[in-house]
Parts: C-alpha cells; structure tokens; sequence
C-alpha cells in the first residue's frame, strides 16, 4: 500500500490534471461555437452547390459534358483526400477517420493514394505504410475559402492528368455536439446519389430534368463551375470536420474531467481512511502504553 | 403559380421564397425568369437580381456567380449578395477608398492580391452605385 505522502502526491496531479482537462474543455467549447457557426453560415451555400452539380451530372449524355464528369471504363488509381485534425486529445476523432479509411480503401479494387490534410491523419497513414501523394497539415484555424482551395486544385488536376481515375473525401460530418460521422463522398467523377440527406427534400420538390441550355456557352460554364464547386466541397469538408473535431475534444475533455473528479476523490477517500488509520493506531499505542504504565 | 427562388451567398441564405418572377444578370444579358422556365445554367454578371412577389419588387445586389434554372425553382449561388435596403454604403465607400489606394500604390506583388482588389473595388462600386439607384425613400436621380 502506497505511503500517505505517496497519496497526498497522486491527489494533487489527479487534481492538477482535472485542471488541466477543464481548461482545454472551456477552450474547445470556444472553438466549438466558432466553427459550428463557420459550418453552417456555408452549408446552404455549398449544398445548393452540390445539387447543382449533381443535376448537371444527371443530364443526358453527361459521359460527353466535361472531362471532369467523365466516368472511367476501367480504372487503374483512386485517389482519397483524407481530413483529420492536427492535435490529438479529441477522443476517438483521428482514429475513426483512419479506421474508416481502412475499412473503406484498404482492400478497394485499384491502388489507392492519398492526400493528407491535419498532421494526426498523415502520421497514421505514414504508419500503415500507404502511398501519400501530398501533406496540408496545420491549416490555420479558421480557413478561409483561399487557404484551402490548393487541395482540391490539386484533386482536380490529379484526376485531369489521368494520374487518378476516381477521387474521393473522406472527413468526419458534424451532425450535432455529440455526434460526427465519418463519412466518404466520391468528388470526381461526379456520383449522383438521390438518397443522400440533405438533397432529399429538393430532388422530390424538383427532380434533374431536362437538358440545360448553357450561358455563355456549355463548356466555359462548366470549365468554372466544376473545379471551383469541388474545392467548395473539399472546404466544407474540412469546416465540418474542424467542428466535429473541436466537438470530440470537448466531449473527450469533459470525460477526462470528469473520470478525474471521480479519482480524486476515491485518493481522497482512502487517503483520509489511511490517515485515520494512523490515528487510530497511535492512540491504541498511547492508551496502551498508558495502561502499561498504570499498571506498575 | 409562383416558382421558388434561393439566393445563397457564400456565407448565408440571402433570400429564399416563391416569387412571381426573378430578374438576374446573366452572362448573355438580363434575364427574366418566370415559372415553367426552361432549365438554364448561367454565370452571372456582377449586377442586381430583382425579385417581384405581389406586385412587391426587391431588389438584391450580387456580385458575380452561377444561377441555375429549373422550371419550379431558381438558385442563385452569389459570390457575394445582399438586399440594397442592408447595404452598408459607408462601408462601401470606406473599401473602395482602401481598394483604389491599394491600386494606385502601384502592382501588388502577386497576380492573386491584385484580383483580390480588383474583385473589391467592383464590389463596392456595385454596393454604392445599386444602393443609389434602387433605395427606397430617397432621391434615385439627384438633380432632376
């Protein structure tokens, strides 16, 4: 059994350690607000983007519309842009990401590179020995649109050269404080899935029609809009995985505080028995010696 | 019947409503959108989208972007979009001021800042001159 100094020393780092948890917790709960605040101000903005896309790929003859549509008979190479964060303290955040790719990549049709973004993501992949093309690690807090549109320039013009046949994204989706998914979505070239989430409501109120007339023409139109609107895609990404990561911190420092509460206070318990275990024997001693004497 | 119409700008839904009929700047020129519009695709000019529902007209100032028409709905994603009645127009001028000096400085170092400043001049000359010409209440032509 550990001596009473012993204790009182681990009573004070559990302490100093609920401390620190409590503080990175208040932290994380800043950061928290900011990005979900972040997140949504550009969801409408980049989901209405993806439905233009989509209905743009649901157009007839889309295997002709624009090289970046085009489907690939037989692919040779995916491409995975794979966003995690740059610290780690956030619980199960970075794992579930790489797991998820894992479950998803690892045993995938064709040979599959990866584009890191956040430090935690890239050591892992480094780890488990895959083919990293390219690194963005230690994005600045809150990217704007500009910081981070390099990575989906470097996508498009991946799967442009023909290096990639498919491209896609892998991040964690923040659906509230207490819940983010992992998610993968495929960029290039474009899927359309009806059942995903958030387009549902509009593809009933308005399904892909016709064939568009194009201004100024077709292929300067979707020359603009197909590149930019990947990025879009790639930024909203890492916005939703900043929240969902700074959420999963928040939630993991809350645990950590409160896990340290609870030892402390068992320390405590069991040092004050410890203690008045002590007591209780030197007073037997006295007593006893007492009576000793006063039995003479 | 009236057609839906969404105005998104980067940063938040501007607008979103049925309408009797959208106006947007497109590339090819103005373009009034009524309900059962043919699906069009459409960069936009940097310009102002009128939007009439009942007779009442509003007007929004959108700098630059794609519309995306389908015969029930209009989406416009702006660049940048508000109603003329939000536009901040001391703050437009205040932007356009640091813009120009920016530009009469002389070439910014990177190809990227100078778009930068050009895009935020045109920006605020649209804020100004739209909230000049559409605002409620106040005198559209000085000096008539």
């Amino acid at each position: 059994m550990a001596s009473a100094r012993e204790m009182r020393l681990r009573i004070k780092s559990v302490k100093n350690i609920s401390q620190v948890t409590r503080a990175l917790e208040a932290v994380s709960a800043s950061k928290v607000r900011k990005a979900v605040q972040a997140v949504t101000a550009t969801r409408s903005y980049a989901t209405k983007a993806w439905q233009v896309l989509t209905h743009v790929a649901a157009q007839p003859g889309r295997q002709s519309l624009h090289p970046l549509l085009t489907m690939r008979p037989s692919p040779k190479a995916a491409l995975v842009v794979v966003i995690t964060g740059d610290r780690g303290l956030a619980g199960a955040y970075n794992t579930n990401v790489i797991r998820y790719v894992a479950q998803q990549f690892d045993h995938y049709s064709v040979p599959v590179k990866y584009i890191a973004v956040g430090r935690k993501g890239r050591d892992l992949l480094i780890r488990r020995h895959k083919d990293l093309l390219a690194d963005f690690s230690n994005l600045p807090a809150a990217p704007s649109f500009a910081d981070v549109s390099a990575i989906g320039r470097l996508a498009v013009d991946e799967f442009r050269k023909g290096e990639v046949d498919e491209v896609f994204l892998l991040y964690t989706d923040f659906i509230n404080m207490s819940r983010q998914m992992a998610t993968v979505k495929k960029l290039l070239p474009l899927e359309i899935k009806s059942g995903e989430g958030r387009v549902m409501d509009y593809e009933q109120h308005s399904g892909p029609s016709a064939a568009y007339e194009y201004e100024p023409d077709q292929r300067e139109i979707l020359d603009e809009i197909i590149p930019r609107f990947t990025a879009l895609q790639v930024y909203q990404a890492i916005l939703e995985s900043q929240a969902s990561e700074h959420a999963a911190r928040m939630i993991a420092m809350h645990n950590a505080t409160d896990n340290a509460k609870e030892l402390a206070t068992a320390y405590q318990l069991q040092y004050n028995k410890m203690r008045q275990q002590t007591i209780t024997n030197d007073i037997l001693d006295i007593v006893g010696g007492a009576e000793a004497l006063a039995a003479k | 019947m009236p057609i839906r119409c969404e105005i998104v700008s980067q940063d938040r839904t501007v607008f979103q409503g049925d309408v009797d009929i959208v106006v947007l700047p497109g590339a090819g020129g103005e373009m009034g959108v009524l309900p059962h519009h043919a699906p069009v695709l459409t960069t936009l000019k940097y310009g102002v989208v009128k939007v009439r529902r009942g007779g009442k007209e509003d007007i929004y100032a959108v700098s630059g972007g794609v519309a995306e028409v389908q015969p029930d709905i209009v989406t416009i994603l702006a660049d940048a979009a508000e109603n003329v009645e939000e536009i901040d127009v001391e703050r437009a001028q205040l932007a356009k001021k640091r813009a120009e000096e920016a530009l009469a400085k002389g070439a910014p170092k990177s190809p990227d800042t100078l778009l930068v400043v050009e895009a935020a001049l045109r920006r605020s000359n649209l804020r100004i001159d739209v909230a000049r010409r559409y605002r409620k209440g106040e005198n559209h032509f000085p000096g008539t």
